[in-house]
């Protein structure tokens, strides 16, 4: 079937001069990749433009602002507690004398490291169980009805109980940051993954049919190139959606959970961490819960925006328009 | 339509079962032990007994099987007995709070008033807001209220509630001092002073869970409402001479709350999980507070009623999502 048919160079004939009217415009420039088309698009949606940039300006000052700025979100000046922003501290400082603008830059480290990281997870599995479930038959009734189950799962609530239920048994094993890094991404990863696995699988149902696939599996490609060659690449829109979508959801998340208590240990800063510590001095102090709150929002606006942008620039029906 | 449904609610069994299942090994599996407070002085064979006590002393299975019966058998059958004064239940085992050793479903009959005014009111203030925006925006595409709605449901989606709960608390109980900032559950409503008094305690939760309903409501309506305004329908409708209004109110706008609607109902038990951290914030002691508590206090019979009951609330949901889609579109009939 596939043994290897000699070389056999095809006669020439020379071509006939073709007449002018039939002859095909030479195309003068070279083709457009997708890539630059989806650039195009994105940069006319201002919004998504203004998020993607407010978004890397948001990771570049908090990975590294710490470098530029002296003071470290640790060292304690007592005799400066309480404070108003001033020169000295931009954003204030805290019931301890920790600069709140330190804080608030380890803090976004937290969380952006948290959001990435759940979403990578978030994402991977959904892929994985979307692919699978599409691709596969026999696989699509069992991990869909996985899937609904989780839908139905209370989520906020499971959450709750996992991080307290496991955060010691974890800290212990880890030691105390790491544990509950490990514990939370796990935790958020595991139960945000069901819509990318809907979507990826609705695609590739639909992807399966075309005729490369076909062609493909003609040539005798094994399943697993088939997928990373020809579906996976095909599916990349969706999944980079979700991929944002799942950044604003994990932060908010995280947030969440620190807010009540239940996230990071207290001398670990986290912007839902300081939203947590700022609303027990809210009658005295107010103001101190603007910055990690803006903080948290304007992470996931930016992201929001990004998302939506992505979403508009990858879907070639409204491209070019 | 009939067979659908039973086949449906049949279904939702074995989902119902694997969910309190996980539950119930999740908190198996959970180290920790109920026992860890009680005094190393207790002798041995006093602390067997008052493991029993808390119906610890049997296999994982056992227990969730007993749990399952008193779940399902004996608090519908203590139900009845409230209602009609029967006395089926009369001696039966209840599922029992580890932290007040009284039942659970009496302490979650007393939370559910608080949770259930709040969320639900917010609900309805939230889809009541957003229907109205959803469809002018849509209906002006991209003029300036669109524009303006659009980033305000934006800002809306991401505003998480930990921080618009807090923010209103700043901007209206310590700068302005026009409302309370604490949610007052012994409150009683018997004359105008009282009632404007629950009204204005009830303002702020009730503004920070309509505002995360409506962004994301008032969104669904504009893209389903932009659906269907440039179908040949609506065409029609305007060329027969029909005015404006009708078209958009009558034709347009039934056809497209075909999805809202399902949206809405699939949104309810969502709510009450995002409950959990605006009645933290306004310390309305409701269903969610009661959760975060039990979790805190490691009471695990608690948690996993709670919790169950939650999920029955989404699956329901899901189902009634369903049914409702299939009653308003009759393309969609599931025979």
């Amino acid at each position: 079937m596939t043994d290897p048919t000699p070389e056999t160079p095809p006669t020439k004939t020379p071509a006939p001069t073709p007449l002018g009217a039939l002859s095909d415009p030479q195309p003068v420039a070279p083709p457009r990749s997708q890539w630059r088309d989806v650039w195009d698009q994105f940069k006319r949606h201002r919004g998504a433009l203004a998020g993607g940039i407010l978004f890397l300006l948001i990771i570049v000052v908090v990975y590294l602002g710490p470098l530029v700025w002296p003071i470290d979100a640790t060292y304690i000046d007592i005799r400066a507690r309480n404070e108003g922003p001033s020169w000295a501290h931009p954003f204030g400082t805290d019931q301890l004398g920790r600069d709140t603008l330190a804080r608030m830059m380890a803090g976004g480290q937290v969380s952006i490291a948290v959001g990435l990281t759940a979403m990578l997870l978030a994402l991977g599995l959904g892929s994985l169980i979307g692919v699978l479930a599409g691709f596969f038959r026999r696989l699509d009734g069992p991990l869909m009805r996985l899937t609904d189950l989780f839908l139905s799962l209370p989520l906020l609530p499971l959450l709750l109980v996992m991080v307290l239920l496991f955060r010691q048994a974890l800290s212990s094993t880890f030691g105390p940051e790491t544990g509950i890094f490990i514990l939370i991404v796990f935790a958020i990863g595991v139960t945000s993954w069901m819509p990318t696995a809907r979507v990826v699988r609705g695609d590739v149902l639909a992807l399966k049919e075309r005729e490369f696939v076909l062609a493909a599996r003609s040539i005798g490609t094994t399943n697993f190139n088939l997928i990373t060659r020809h579906v996976l690449p095909n599916v990349l829109s969706p999944i980079m959606v979700s991929a944002t979508l799942g950044i604003a959801n994990a932060i908010i998340t995280e947030s969440a959970l620190s807010f009540l208590g239940l996230g990071f240990p207290p001398d670990f800063p986290t912007w839902g961490r300081l939203l947590n510590d700022a609303t027990v001095y809210l009658q005295d102090y107010p103001e101190r819960v603007f910055w990690p709150g803006v903080a948290i929002s304007l992470t996931v606006l930016s992201v929001n925006y990004l998302g939506d942008g992505l979403r508009d620039a990858l879907d070639p029906r409204i491209r070019g328009r | 339509m009939l067979t659908y449904t039973i086949r449906r609610l049949v279904l939702s069994v074995p989902t119902l079962l694997f969910i309190a299942l996980v539950i119930f090994l999740l908190l198996e599996l959970a180290p920790g032990d109920p026992m860890a407070q009680v005094p190393l002085t207790v002798p041995p064979e006093v602390k067997a007994q008052m493991r029993e006590a808390l119906g610890l002393g049997e296999p994982t299975h056992i227990r969730f099987g007993k749990w399952l019966w008193q779940f399902f058998v004996v608090e519908p059958m203590v139900l009845t007995d409230h209602l009609f004064g029967t006395e089926f239940a009369a001696d039966k085992q209840r599922v029992i709070s580890w932290q007040t050793r009284s039942p659970v479903m009496d302490i979650v009959v007393q939370r559910m008033p608080q949770t259930i005014w709040v969320v639900a009111m917010a609900y309805v203030v939230g889809v009541l807001i957003a229907l109205p925006i959803g469809i002018y925006s849509a209906y002006r595409q991209y003029s300036v209220f669109d524009q303006v709605g659009t980033f305000v449901t934006m800002v809306g989606f991401s505003v998480p509630p930990f921080f618009s709960g807090v923010l209103v608390i700043v901007i209206f109980s310590v700068q302005l001092g026009w409302l309370p900032s604490i949610y007052d559950t012994t409150h009683r409503v018997v004359d105008w002073n009282t009632f404007v008094m629950q009204l204005k305690q009830m303002v702020m939760p009730v503004m920070v869970l309509a505002l995360q309903t409506t962004a994301q409501i008032s969104r669904f309506m504009r893209a389903s409402m932009l659906d269907n305004l440039n179908q040949d329908y609506v065409r029609t409708a305007r060329a027969k001479g029909l005015s404006e209004q009708i078209v958009v109110m009558v034709h347009v706008l039934r056809n497209s709350m075909i999805p809202v609607v399902t949206v809405i109902a699939l949104g309810v038990p969502q709510i009450f999980g995002g409950a959990i951290i605006t009645e933290q914030i306004f310390k309305v002691n409701g269903l969610g507070q009661l959760l975060i508590t039990a979790i805190q206090a490691n009471d695990l019979p608690m948690v996993q009623t709670v919790t169950f009951m939650l999920a029955v609330l989404i699956v329901l949901f899901n189902i009634i999502a369903d049914l409702l889609y299939g009653l308003l579109d009759p393309r969609i009939r599931y025979d």
